[in-house]
C-alpha cells in the first residue's frame, strides 16, 4: 500500500505547488503598479495570467514528472519484486510452474502485509522478509527519484513566473496534451489486442501447423499439458469450435431472437398505445441488462434439465445435460432486446410518409409492415441482426456453464457442443505453462474470434451508418 | 358512382359526393377544427385554401379517415361517402381507403420498382386476376398520369430514382390504380418546380368528372385554376366556401379577401 | 388500342370495383384475419419475452430467498479453559486486547464446539464444522466469559439447514431425495426440542467464500467488486471523458482522428473475453502485475468500459448547442476554458449517466476476469488492490458450479444482490437522464 502513500505524496505536492505559485501570481498582480479602484480595463492584460494559473503552471511541472516515475514504477514493480524474490528462494524450493509461483507470490506479499499468519509453504517465510525489505527499498528510491523530480519542475516553474508569463496558454497547452493522450489511449488498446494475439499466436503456430488448426476436425488439446509425453503435441483442430460457435450463436439462438426481437420491434413501433410502450420498453431494457452469468446459471440449472427430460422423451436415452440447444435458447433470449432495438432504430428510420403512403392506399398496419416498412429498413435490419450475430459468438458465460467442453461436430441440438469462448476459458483457468501449445491456442482462438468480430461489426457499422444516410 | 364520361354542367343536381356536417377535430385538447359542414360533388374539383396552420390539412385527412393513424386524434361530427357515414362502426376503413385515395405533399413513392409501386393497391386489394390484368391496370394507371411514355422503358427501376415532378405523378398513378372515387390531394405541387406544376394541373384538369377531387393549395393562381369550388379556412373555421370564380372575384366575408389579395397569411 | 397508344389516349375505362361483392368481402374478412394474427403474434413475441424475464426472476428468488435465512441450533457451551487450552488467569490479566487476541486464535475452539455438541446427543453431527467461529467471536468479543456457561445459538449443517427450509421432498426415497433418514431424524427430533431457529443469515452477508455453503458469504465477493470498480472508475471516468473533449472539440480532422474513431466503436462491440486475454497478456505477463489481483481486474474492466464512457460523453456534448459556446469565446474566453467551465458541466448529466451505465456493465462482467484470475478461491475478505480477490458475478459462477446443494440458494441469494446493486445503478442513471435531461 505504500505505493498508494507516494502517489498522495506527489499531489500533496503538486497542491504545495499550486500555492506557492498563486501566491506569487498574487504577488505579481498586487505589485504590478494598479491599485484596487483602477478600471477593469486598465488591469486587463498588466498581469497575463490570473493567479490560479501561475498556481497551476507550477502544480503540473511538479506533478507530471513526479507521475510518470510513479506510474511506471508501479506497472514493473509487482514484477522486479517476483524476480528478486524468486532469485533469493534455494533453487531447490523454487516453485516451477507458472501457477505454483503464483500462489507462492500470493502468499509471500500476505506474509508480507501481515494478513496471513501461517504459510502452506514454509520458504515463503524468508521470501516474505526479502519482499519486504525490498519493497521497501526500492520504493523509497522510486519516492525519492520522484519527489526529485517534482521538485526540480516546481523550481523551474517558479522561476520562470513573470506578469508577462502566459501561465495560463502554458497550463492550456497541457491540458490539450493531456486530453490528446487520453484519446490514445483507444488505439493502444487496440493496438494491445492486436499485438499480444497475434504475438501469442505465432508462438503457437510455431508448434502447430496453421492448417490443423484452421481445418482439423479432432480437438483435445488436454494431452499436451506434459511436453515430455508422447504425442504432446495434442490435437488442436478447431473446426468443432468453430461449429459450436455458429450453431449456438449464430443458428439456434438467432432463431430465437430474430423473430421475436423482430416481432416485438414491430409491436412497439406500430401497434403500442405510447403507454403500454412506456411499460414494456424499459422491461426489454430490465433484459438486456441481466449479467450473462445470471444467464448462465439460470441455462444451466433451470432450462438445461428440462431440454434434457424433453430429449428423453422423444427417445435419445444418452441425452447429455448440457446441451447446445440450451445454451442457444437462452443466449437468443439474451439478445431479443438487443434485436429488438435495432429493429426499433431501423423502423424508426423508415420516414412516415412510407407509413402514411401505404395506409392511404388502405393497407391494413400489417400489410404496411411487411410490404413497405420491411423491405425499406432491410438493411439497417440485417446490420442490426450481423451486430447481434457478432455479440452471440462472442458471448462467454452462457456457453460457459451450459454448453459444456465436448468438441463435437454435430447437428444434434440435444447433443453438446463446445465453442470458442468456452474453449478459451477452459484452457486459461486452471495450469498454465506459458510455453505450451495448449495454452497459446487459446490466444490463436481469441485472434480468430477478434477477427471474425472486427470484420463483423465494420460492415455492420457501415451497413447502418449507410441505410442510416439514405433516409436522411 | 358516377362513371360519365362527359362531365355534367357545374352546379347540376346530382347529390353531392361526400357531405361532411358539423365537424369538430381535436388534437388531445386542442381543437384544430371547429364545426365545418360542406358538400364534395363527384363532377367537381373542391379547393382548400387558408394560411398555414389553418386546419387545412386536418380536415383533409377526415375525409378518407387518415386522422386516425394520429393518436392524439379525436373526430366529431359526420361525414357521409355515398349517403354512408365513414365513422360509423360498421365502415371498413381498408375500402374506405381504396375509395377515397390521397397524394401527399411532399412525393412518397415506395422504395420498390416503378410497377410495384403501381401494383401495389390492386395486390393488396385484389383487383387483378392476374398478370396480364395487372399489367394493363399499370399500365392505364400511368397513362392516365401522362407518365407512361417516359417510364414504360424503365418499369423495374426504382421508384425514388425520378425527378420530383415524375415523383408525383407515380404517386397520383399509383392512388388511380385502385380505381377510387374520390382523391384527397394535400399541396400536391408544393415540392416541384413550376413546369411540373403544370403538368400535374393539366393532369388534375384531365382527372376531372373521373374522380371526385379535393385539393389543398397555398397557391391562390392554383385554386383559381383548376377548381370549380373553393373552401377558405381560417383558425380552424370554415369561413366561406363557393363557387371559385365568386370566391375569387367577389368574396362576400373581409377576411377571405384580404387573403386572397395577399394583405396576410 | 395499344398498338396506337400516343401519351393523350385514355386507357380502356375499367369496370368500376364492386366492394359489396361476396368475394370482395370475404377477401377483406381474410386480411382483417392476418391483421389481427399479425397483431396477436407481436403481442405474443413482446409476451414471451417479458415473461422468460419474470420466469428467471421468479426463479431466482424462489431459489435464493431463503439464502438470506440459516438455521441454528442451541448448545449449552462451557468456556473450559483446560479444553481451549488458554490460562484463564492470564488471559484476564492480558489489557492488550491485540495479546489476547493472538491467545484466542491458537485456543481450540474446535475442541470445545465438539465437546459442546456432545450434549446433543445422536444429534451432534448436525453442528456445522465451522460452528466453533462462532464460539471464537463470542469470547473474543467478552473475555470474561472464560470459564462460564451460556446458550449460545451456533449454524447447522446446510443438509439440516435445508430441512428445516422444507427444500427436500421427504415422500421420495431415501436414495433420490439427497438426504439421510439419520437427518431427518435428527431434525424432526431437535426440531420438536424447540432447539432449532431460522433467523436473519448474518453469515451470508458477512463473510467471505467458504467450502461448505452455510459458511459461504458474499461480502468478500462484493468488497472485491468495489476495490476492482474503484480502479476501474478511477481510469475509465477520466481517461473516457478526456479522450471524448479531445475528439469533440479539439481533434483535427485528419486520419489519425479516424483511426481513433474507428478503434473506439469497435472497442465497443469487441467481446468481453478479448479484453480478458489482453488483461492476461499484458498486464500480468508482460508487466508482472498480481494474478487475481483487483488492480488488474480494474484495469482490464476499464480499458473495456472505455469505449462505453467515450460513446456516451461525446453524444452529451454534442447536444450542447454551439450558441453556449460562441457565447462564451464571444466575451473572450479560451477554448479551453469554454469547454471546462460550460461545455462538460452542461453535459454532465449526460456523462455520469453513460458513465453509470458503463460502470454497471463492468459490474456485471465475468469472463475476463476469469483469464486474468479472479476465480480464486479467496476465503478472506480482500484487504487492498494487489491482494487476490474475487468479485460478484464470479463468485456467482463459482458457487453454481459447486456440487454441494446448499450453493444452489447461495448462488440465487448472490444474484440476487447483484441484481439490486444493478438495477439501483441504473435507477440513479435513469433519474440523472429524466432529471437533467433538456431540451435545447
Ligand atoms: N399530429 C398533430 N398533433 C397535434 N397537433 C397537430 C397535429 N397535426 C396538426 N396539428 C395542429 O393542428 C392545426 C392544423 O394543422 P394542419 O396541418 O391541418 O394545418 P394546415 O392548414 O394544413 O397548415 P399548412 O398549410 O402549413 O399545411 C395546427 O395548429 C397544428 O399545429
Ligand atoms: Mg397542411
Amino acid at each position: 500500500m505504500s505505493l498508494t502513500i507516494l502517489f498522495l505524496a506527489a499531489f500533496g505536492l503538486a497542491l504545495v505547488g499550486f500555492q506557492i505559485g498563486r501566491a506569487r501570481g498574487r504577488t505579481l498582480v498586487a505589485t504590478s503598479g494598479i491599485a484596487a479602484g483602477t478600471a477593469a480595463r486598465a488591469r486587463i492584460g498588466a498581469v497575463h495570467s490570473r493567479p490560479n494559473y501561475h498556481g497551476s503552471f507550477v502544480a503540473l511541472l511538479a506533478l507530471a514528472p513526479a507521475l510518470v516515475v510513479l506510474l511506471g514504477w508501479s506497472f514493473i514493480s509487482e514484477g522486479v519484486l517476483t524476480d528478486s524474490v524468486l532469485a533469493s528462494v534455494p533453487a531447490a524450493e523454487r516453485p516451477e510452474t507458472s501457477l505454483d509461483r503464483t500462489s507462492f507470490m500470493n502468499e509471500v506479499r500476505g506474509l508480507a502485509a501481515g494478513e496471513i499468519d501461517e504459510p502452506f509453504d514454509l520458504a515463503t517465510i524468508p521470501a516474505s522478509r526479502v519482499y519486504a525489505a525490498t519493497q521497501t527499498n526500492y520504493n523509497m528510491l522510486a519516492g525519492a527519484v520522484a519527489a526529485t523530480l517534482a521538485a526540480l519542475g516546481g523550481f523551474w516553474a517558479y522561476s520562470r513566473l513573470t506578469p508577462q508569463f502566459r501561465a495560463r496558454n502554458r497550463v492550456e497547452v497541457a491540458v490539450r496534451w493531456g486530453l490528446m493522450l487520453a484519446s490514445l489511449v483507444a488505439i493502444l488498446t487496440t493496438l494491445g489486442i492486436v499485438l499480444s494475439l497475434i504475438f501469442e499466436s505465432l508462438r503457437f503456430f510455431q508448434m502447430v501447423s496453421p492448417i490443423e488448426f484452421l481445418f482439423g476436425t479432432r480437438w483435445s488439446p488436454q494431452t499436451a499439458i506434459r511436453a515430455d509425453q508422447v504425442g504432446s503435441s495434442g490435437a488442436f483442430g478447431a473446426v468443432p469450435l468453430f461449429w459450436g460457435t455458429i450453431f449456438i450463436g449464430a443458428i439456434i439462438a438467432m432463431l430465437v431472437a430474430i423473430p421475436l426481437g423482430l416481432m416485438s420491434a414491430i409491436y412497439l413501433t406500430q401497434y403500442a398505445k405510447p403507454s403500454v410502450r412506456k411499460v414494456l420498453k424499459p422491461i426489454l431494457e430490465l433484459l438486456a441488462g441481466v449479467p450473462t452469468v445470471v444467464y448462465g446459471f439460470f441455462a444451466a440449472l433451470t432450462v438445461a434439465p428440462r431440454v434434457r427430460d424433453f430429449a428423453v422423451w422423444l427417445g435419445m436415452s444418452d441425452a447429455s445435460s448440457e446441451s447446445a440447444l440450451a445454451a442457444g435458447v437462452v443466449m437468443g433470449v439474451m439478445i431479443i432486446p438487443f434485436v429488438s432495438s435495432m429493429a426499433d432504430d431501423a423502423l424508426n428510420a423508415v420516414p412516415g410518409s412510407m407509413r402514411d403512403g401505404s395506409l392511404a392506399m388502405g393497407a391494413t398496419p400489417s400489410e404496411t409492415v411487411k410490404r413497405v416498412l420491411l423491405p425499406a429498413a432491410l438493411p439497417g435490419i440485417v446490420g442490426g441482426i450481423l451486430l447481434a450475430v457478432s455479440r452471440a459468438i462472442g458471448e462467454t458465460m452462457i456457453v460457459v456453464m451450459a454448453a459444456g467442453l465436448a468438441a463435437n461436430l454435430t447437428i444434434n441440438p440435444f447433443d453438446s457442443v463446445t465453442t470458442v469462448t468456452t474453449q478459451i476459458v477452459a484452457l486459461l483457468t486452471g495450469d498454465q505453462e506459458f510455453d505450451s501449445p495448449k495454452t497459446l491456442s487459446a490466444f490463436a482462438l481469441g485472434l480468430v474470434l477478434f477477427g471474425i468480430t472486427l470484420v463483423l461489426n465494420i460492415y455492420a457499422l457501415a451497413v447502418v451508418k449507410k441505410y442510416r444516410e439514405a433516409y436522411d | 358512382m358516377n362513371t360519365n364520361n362527359a362531365p355534367p354542367p357545374v352546379g347540376s343536381n346530382q347529390p353531392p359526393k361526400m357531405t361532411a356536417r358539423g365537424v369538430n377535430v381535436f388534437y388531445g385538447a386542442k381543437q384544430a377544427i371547429k364545426n365545418v359542414s360542406l358538400d364534395v360533388r363527384a363532377d367537381e374539383v373542391t379547393a382548400f385554401i387558408g394560411p398555414s396552420g389553418c386546419g387545412k390539412s386536418t380536415f383533409l385527412r377526415c375525409f378518407n379517415r387518415m386522422n386516425d393513424t394520429v393518436d392524439s386524434a379525436r373526430v366529431e361530427g359526420e361525414i357521409k361517402l355515398d349517403e354512408t357515414d365513414i365513422y360509423a362502426a360498421s365502415m371498413d376503413v381498408v375500402q374506405l381507403r381504396a375509395r377515397v385515395g390521397m397524394v401527399f405533399q411532399k412525393p412518397n413513392p415506395f422504395p420498390k420498382s416503378i410497377y410495384e409501386n403501381i401494383a401495389y393497391g390492386p395486390r393488396i386489394h385484389g383487383l387483378a386476376a392476374n398478370k396480364t390484368d395487372m399489367d394493363g391496370i399499370v399500365e392505364g394507371s400511368l397513362r392516365r398520369a401522362g407518365l407512361w411514355e417516359e417510364v414504360k422503358d424503365r418499369l423495374g427501376e426504382s421508384g425514388t430514382a425520378m425527378s420530383g415532378g415524375q415523383q408525383q405523378r407515380l404517386c397520383i398513378a399509383r392512388a388511380i390504380a385502385v380505381d377510387p372515387e374520390v382523391i384527397l390531394m394535400d399541396e400536391p405541387c408544393s415540392a416541384l418546380d413550376p413546369i411540373a406544376t403544370a403538368r400535374i394541373e393539366e393532369l388534375i384538369d384531365d382527372l376531372r368528372g373521373k374522380y371526385a377531387i379535393i385539393i389543398v393549395t397555398h397557391n391562390m393562381q392554383q385554386a383559381a385554376r383548376v377548381s370549380q369550388k373553393t373552401a377558405f379556412f381560417h383558425l380552424g373555421t370554415m369561413v366561406e366556401y363557393g363557387d371559385t370564380s365568386t370566391i375569387f372575384t367577389n368574396p362576400s366575408e373581409g377576411r377571405t379577401k384580404d387573403y386572397i389579395t395577399g394583405r396576410y397569411g | 388500342m395499344a398498338t396506337l397508344a400516343s401519351s393523350t389516349a385514355m386507357p380502356v375505362e375499367r369496370e368500376p370495383t364492386d366492394w359489396s361483392s361476396t368475394r370482395m368481402q370475404r377477401r377483406i374478412a381474410r386480411r382483417y384475419a392476418a391483421e389481427r394474427n399479425f397483431r396477436f403474434l407481436g403481442l405474443a413475441a413482446l409476451g414471451l419475452a417479458a415473461s422468460f424475464l419474470v420466469f428467471l426472476l421468479f426463479t431466482i428468488v424462489r431459489d435464493g430467498w431463503t439464502g438470506f435465512l440459516n438455521t441454528e441450533v442451541r448448545v449449552a457451551v462451557t468456556y473450559e479453559p483446560a479444553i481451549l487450552g488458554l490460562d484463564a488467569g492470564r488471559i484476564a490479566a492480558t489489557a492488550d486486547p491485540a495479546a489476547r487476541r493472538a491467545a484466542f486464535r491458537q485456543a481450540d475452539f474446535a475442541g470445545l464446539m465438539l465437546a459442546a455438541s456432545e450434549q446433543l446427543g445422536d444429534f451432534d453431527s448436525v453442528v456445522s464444522e465451522g460452528a466453533w467461529l462462532a464460539l471464537r467471536d463470542r469470547l473474543e468479543a467478552d473475555p470474561a466469559l472464560l470459564g462460564q456457561t451460556e446458550q449460545v445459538w451456533v449454524p447447522v449443517r446446510s443438509t439440516i439447514d435445508l430441512l428445516n427450509k422444507g427444500k427436500f421432498d421427504l415422500e421420495a426415497p431415501e436414495i433420490s431425495r439427497g438426504v439421510s433418514d439419520r437427518d431427518i431424524r435428527a431434525w424432526q427430533a431437535l426440531e420438536a426440542q424447540g432447539k432449532l431457529r431460522t433467523g436473519f443469515n448474518g453469515i451470508f452477508l458477512s463473510t467471505a467464500d467458504s467450502t461448505v455453503p452455510e459458511l459461504a458469504g458474499i461480502w468478500g465477493a462484493a468488497l472485491g467488486s468495489l476495490l476492482t470498480l474503484l480502479v476501474t472508475i478511477a481510469v475509465s471516468f477520466p481517461v473516457g471523458v478526456g479522450a471524448a473533449i479531445w475528439l469533440e472539440e479539439f481533434a483535427p480532422r485528419n486520419r489519425w482522428t479516424d483511426i481513433i474513431e474507428v478503434s473506439i466503436n469497435n472497442l465497443a462491440a469487441v467481446p468481453s473475453i478479448i479484453f480478458g486475454l489482453l488483461g492476461l497478456a499484458v498486464f500480468l505477463n508482460v508487466f508482472g502485475m498480481p494474478r487475481s489481483a483487483p488492480l488488474v481486474g480494474g484495469l482490464t474492466l476499464a480499458l473495456m468500459t472505455l469505449p462505453v464512457i467515450v460513446i456516451s460523453t461525446r453524444v452529451a456534448i454534442k447536444s450542447v448547442p454551439p450558441s453556449i459556446r460562441d457565447a462564451a469565446l464571444g466575451i473572450g474566453a479560451s477554448p479551453i476554458q469554454v469547454v471546462f467551465q460550460h461545455v462538460v458541466p452542461l453535459a454532465l448529466p449526460g456523462i455520469l449517466t453513460g458513465t453509470i451505465i458503463g460502470i454497471a456493465r463492468a459490474l456485471g462482467e465475468t469472463a475476463p476476469l476469469l483469464l486474468i484470475g479472479m476465480r480464486a478461491f479467496v476465503v478472506d475478505t480482500p484487504q487492498g488492490f494487489t491482494q487476490p480477490a474475487t468479485v460478484l458475478p464470479v463468485q456467482v459462477f463459482l458457487w453454481s458450479d459447486d456440487v454441494a446443494r446448499g450453493f444452489i440458494e447461495k448462488t440465487s441469494a448472490a444474484i440476487m444482490v447483484l441484481m439490486m446493486i444493478l438495477i439501483a445503478m441504473n435507477s440513479v442513471a435513469i433519474y440523472l437522464r429524466n432529471k437533467f435531461e433538456r431540451r435545447w
